[in-house]
C-alpha cells in the first residue's frame, strides 16, 4: 500500500476507531511518514479540544442586554398578560357597577322628588 | 450560592437565582455562540434568544445531565434557527457558504496545551467552516457532546453527524496543514 492511498484513509483510523482497517494500520506503523500525517491529525483535534477554555470576551453591554431582554420577557409573559386583562375586567365591572348605583340613586331621588 | 441550589431555586420561579445563573454562564454561552454562529453580532442575539428559552423552559430541566450542558444544547438549538433564518433566503446552500471572520479570544495560555498559534489557526478555520459543518465540529469536537445530543438539537440523524463531522475534520486538516505546507514551500 502507498502513502497516496493511505492519506486519505487516516482520518478513518481516529475517528472510526470502531471498523479499524489493518492494512491501513500496518502501514502506519512501519511509515514514518504517515505517522507525521496521523500525529498531525491527532494535533488538530487536542487543539480543537483546547479551544473549549478559550473564551471569547462579550460586548460590555451583553450582560445587560440580555437581563432586560428577561426583564421585559416577564412584562410579556403570557400568564402575567391574562392576570393583567382579568384586573382590567374585574376594575371594569367595579367601576361599572360604581356608575350603575349612582345612577340609580339619582333616579330614585328624581322620583321621590316628583312624588313629593 | 452552588449552581445546583440557584438551578433550584430559578426552577421555583426564582428570577433573581435565574439572573445570578445568567451572570455566571454568560461568557461561555457567548463563546459557544460566537464559535457556532462565527460572529459575535449574532452570538449576542443567540445568547439573549437561549436564555430566554432557558427561563422559559427551566421547570423542564431534570438534573440528569450538568446545567451548562443543558444550556449548550439549548444555545445549539438556537444558533441553528438563526443561521438557518439568517441564510434562508441566499441562494447557497448553508453546506458551502464560507464566512471567514475574526474572533478575539482572552488569552488564558495557562489552559492551553497546544501553541497559541495552532489554536490561533484553528479557531480561525472553525470559523471558516460552512455553517453546517461548523456545528458538528464546535458541538463534538471543542464541547465533547454525544453525536445523539448533536444530532437531536440539529435535528438530523446520527449517521448524518457522523458524515458531517468527517467532512469537517477534513476541511480543517486540509486547511490548516495545506497552507503551512505551501507557506514552507514559499
Amino acid at each position: 500500500m502507498r502513502c497516496e492511498d493511505v492519506a486519505p484513509l487516516i482520518a478513518a483510523l481516529v475517528d472510526c476507531p470502531e471498523v479499524p482497517n489493518i492494512t491501513v494500520q500496518r502501514h502506519v506503523e512501519t511509515c514514518l511518514k504517515c505517522q507525521a500525517e496521523l500525529a498531525r491529525y491527532q494535533r488538530m483535534l487536542r487543539g480543537l479540544r483546547d479551544l473549549r477554555s478559550r473564551y471569547v470576551e462579550p460586548a460590555p453591554d451583553l450582560l445587560d442586554e440580555t437581563l432586560a431582554a428577561l426583564e421585559h420577557s416577564r412584562d410579556h409573559n403570557p400568564v402575567r398578560s391574562i392576570l393583567s386583562s382579568r384586573r382590567l375586567a374585574y376594575a371594569g365591572a367595579i367601576g361599572g357597577t360604581a356608575v350603575a348605583a349612582v345612577l340609580v340613586a339619582r333616579n330614585r331621588r328624581r322620583a321621590l322628588s316628583l312624588a313629593g | 450560592m452552588e449552581q445546583a441550589e440557584l438551578v433550584g431555586a430559578a426552577q421555583e420561579g426564582d428570577r433573581q437565582a435565574f439572573e445570578e445563573l445568567v451572570r455566571r454562564t454568560y461568557v461561555d454561552t457567548f463563546t459557544l455562540a460566537c464559535r457556532l454562529t462565527g460572529n459575535q453580532e449574532d452570538a449576542g442575539d443567540v445568547v439573549q434568544d437561549a436564555y430566554l428559552r432557558a427561563w422559559r423552559g427551566i421547570a423542564r430541566f431534570r438534573g440528569e445531565a450538568q446545567f451548562s450542558t443543558w444550556l449548550y444544547r439549548i444555545t445549539a438549538n438556537t444558533a441553528a434557527t438563526h443561521v438557518h433564518k439568517r441564510y434562508r433566503n441566499r441562494s447557497e446552500p448553508l453546506d458551502d457558504l464560507n464566512e471567514p471572520v475574526e474572533l478575539h479570544p482572552c488569552a488564558q495560555p495557562e489552559r492551553a496545551a497546544e501553541s497559541a498559534e495552532l489554536l490561533d489557526q484553528l479557531a480561525s478555520a472553525v470559523a471558516a467552516l460552512p455553517p453546517k459543518l461548523r456545528a458538528l465540529v464546535v458541538l463534538k469536537d471543542v464541547y465533547g457532546l454525544p453525536h445523539e445530543e448533536i444530532a437531536d438539537e440539529l435535528g438530523i440523524t446520527v449517521a448524518a453527524a457522523k458524515v458531517r463531522l468527517h467532512r469537517a475534520r477534513k476541511r480543517l486538516r486540509d486547511v490548516l496543514y495545506e497552507q503551512g505546507e505551501e507557506a514552507h514551500a514559499v
